[in-house]
């Protein structure tokens, strides 16, 4: 029992960091804190694409003599793509957040909000 | 040349987007960006046109063989989907020359086309490729692109509409992502085809159950189904008028295409409907969307956030063809989606060109305009008794086959529902149609013209085919009928 709760910590970590972002995601009102809560909610998928990708006694996916067992590089090929992604989509949120606290003068959500519905 | 289409289809705006961001030049990038579309628009005819005549196109790319390599697959369902998405680009890259001109500063002009042809490649990217992790790519460059447009809105609440959908837009992404993973730590595979096969004997997994939670509720967002539409309203209605007619048109349709597919050729039916209460589900949900959202829409002041509001209602619709869980059922969701795309098109189009003469959309600004733009709110109008679902409209067929589907499955109640909440789509619409007609103009008001040409042929090139599609029904209801049958008969 405790050996395969252990054995699994990595899926643990992953699971913890998606639901503590996807918490601060919903429940900041600071914008800035939402992408935070956002990116570490991407990097959860990010660690869980890799440790899908392990095998065990593997090594790095590397041609070498008299090694047979390799990760699965599949994986971290697919996440190098979503890494980009993530990147790409916290540099657009926070170049937005910068034109929003230009344009509202805040960064708060529920002030943007006030000021929305008086207008 | 012919057998390279599929690859064309995608390659040409994903090309086009950096050589007009070079370019620059506003009129230069706008001429690159209506012929890219247009020839789009050819290539996606003329694959639709060989996969009626034969079967299913298969196109390795780089000649890597198929579970290892990605492949491009078009079949009856997403030629039909290709084509919709290419249509309306096609006829908003022309329209766009006036009314982003008047919208957007100078030095945006050019950035504009870039995120619209990447916009355009993503969403033809989406639907044509086989590999579930380049759903995913695809989605993410039309999603940016589309974040981007938006916030080129004039109005300060563009920015903050953007930002919203960014976030919820990065949240079902990314549940797509964890769902992907899941399945593919279950199967090893990424292709769809292959994903098919793989997960047959595999129907038992509480794993397999996890990834189509994941990828029905991420994609459920980027849809904007009932409790998670949230984003839309805002997006549509302060988004430039051209971004909200392309995005109105495409983006919600491409997302649903993405729910079909798994929910079909990847998970397969029994998996979807028998082992699991979907049918139900979408059921409630998309009757929910269809009441509550009509309700809203008929108290919104601004016409650009009323039709964003019935879009969430209408994609109700759609989802209640699907959730019969019927050849007909979804043959008639799928001729929704058509139909839908070019009504919704048609009123946001008319709706630009109201913008683009008045500076607003809100219903007091827009009274007395049917007057002084005729031949605009002509065009709305029908577009909106489409909407509503009046003879001999294209919005008629699909509800008549909604109707039908649900008298075939025995659901009188639903079928009542169906007509009864078209009533509502007369209240929002006639609040429109009042305004614009039997309300005199606000006095400080001067003569305002027609809207110019090229916006107007766009327009009624929408408004001609709801008619014509009302009228010639033969074509768009056998391939929305091949598709629904080619789905249901892959799993039966």
């Amino acid at each position: 029992m405790w050996e395969s709760f252990l054995g699994l910590y990595n899926y643990w970590i992953v699971i913890l960091l998606m639901m503590a972002g996807f918490y601060i995601v919903m429940s900041r009102h600071n914008l800035v804190k939402k992408l935070i809560g956002l990116n570490i909610f991407q990097s959860s998928v990010f660690l869980f694409y890799i440790s899908v990708g392990k095998v065990a006694d593997g090594t790095a996916p590397i041609i070498e003599k008299g090694i047979f067992s390799y990760s699965n590089p599949l994986p971290h090929v697919l996440i190098l793509t979503a890494i980009v992604v993530g990147v790409a989509t916290t540099s657009l949120g926070l170049a937005l957040v910068v034109r929003l606290k230009e344009a509202y003068g805040t960064i708060e959500e529920d002030e943007i909000n006030e000021m929305d519905a008086a207008d | 040349m012919g057998e390279h289409l599929p690859i064309l289809q995608v390659i040409l705006p994903l090309i086009a987007a950096p050589v007009c961001l070079l370019v620059r030049h506003a009129a230069t990038c706008w001429l690159i960006a209506t012929l890219v579309s247009w020839f789009c628009l050819a290539i996606a005819i003329l694959l639709l046109l060989q996969v009626l005549d034969g079967g299913a196109i298969r196109y390795q790319l780089g000649n890597w063989v198929a579970p290892w390599g990605i492949e491009y697959v078009v079949d009856r369902l997403n030629g039909f989907i290709l084509v919709i998405v290419a249509a309306i680009g096609a006829v908003v890259a022309p329209y766009a020359l006036r009314s982003v001109e008047s919208e957007l500063p100078e030095r945006q002009i050019g950035l504009f086309y870039v995120m619209y042809l990447l916009c355009l490649a993503g969403l033809l990217g989406i639907t044509i490729t086989g590999d579930a992790f380049n759903v995913f790519v695809f989605l993410e460059i039309s999603s940016l692109s589309s974040y981007a447009l938006i916030s080129m809105g004039r109005h300060r609440k563009a920015l903050h509409a953007a930002y919203q959908y960014l976030v919820m837009g990065t949240i079902g992404a990314t549940f797509f992502l964890i769902g992907v993973g899941l399945l593919y730590m279950m199967t090893g595979t990424l292709n769809m085809a292959d994903l098919a096969e793989q997960l047959k004997p595999l129907a038992g997994s509480r794993i397999v159950h996890a990834a189509f939670g994941f990828i029905v509720v991420g994609m459920g967002l980027k849809l904007a189904v009932f409790p998670l539409h949230l984003w839309l309203p805002n997006a549509y209605a302060h988004a430039p008028s051209a971004v909200s007619v392309f995005l109105a048109g495409t983006a919600t349709k491409v997302s649903l295409y993405v729910v079909l597919r798994f929910i079909f050729t990847v998970f397969g039916f029994e998996f979807s409907f028998v082992g699991q209460p979907l049918g139900p589900a979408l059921l409630v949900l998309a009757v929910a969307g269809i009441v509550v959202c009509s309700l809203v829409a008929i108290y919104q002041d601004n016409v650009k956030r009323l039709l964003a509001w019935s879009s969430v209602a209408q994609i109700g619709y759609m989802l209640l063809g699907l959730s019969f869980a019927t050849t007909l059922g979804l043959q008639a969701g799928l001729l929704h989606i058509f139909n839908h795309a070019i009504i919704k098109a048609g009123l946001f189009l008319a709706m630009g060109c109201v913008f683009l003469r008045l500076g607003s959309c809100r219903l007091d600004a827009i009274a007395g305009v049917g007057r002084q733009m005729p031949w605009t709110m002509m065009g709305f109008l029908l577009c909106g008794l489409s909407l509503i679902g009046v003879p001999p409209t294209a919005g008629f067929v699909s509800k008549w086959y909604l109707v039908l589907a649900a008298l075939e499955k025995g659901w009188w109640p639903v079928a009542a529902l169906i007509v009864l909440t078209s009533l509502l789509a007369v209240v929002y619409v006639w609040k429109v149609v009042e305004a614009a007609w039997f309300r005199d103009p606000p006095g400080t008001a001067g003569r305002i013209g027609e809207a110019p040409l090229v916006m107007l042929v766009p327009l009624w090139i929408a408004v001609g085919a709801n008619l014509w599609f009302g009228l010639e029904t033969s074509g768009n209801v056998d391939v929305a009928k091949a598709a629904a049958a080619a789905l249901m008969g892959a799993v039966q």
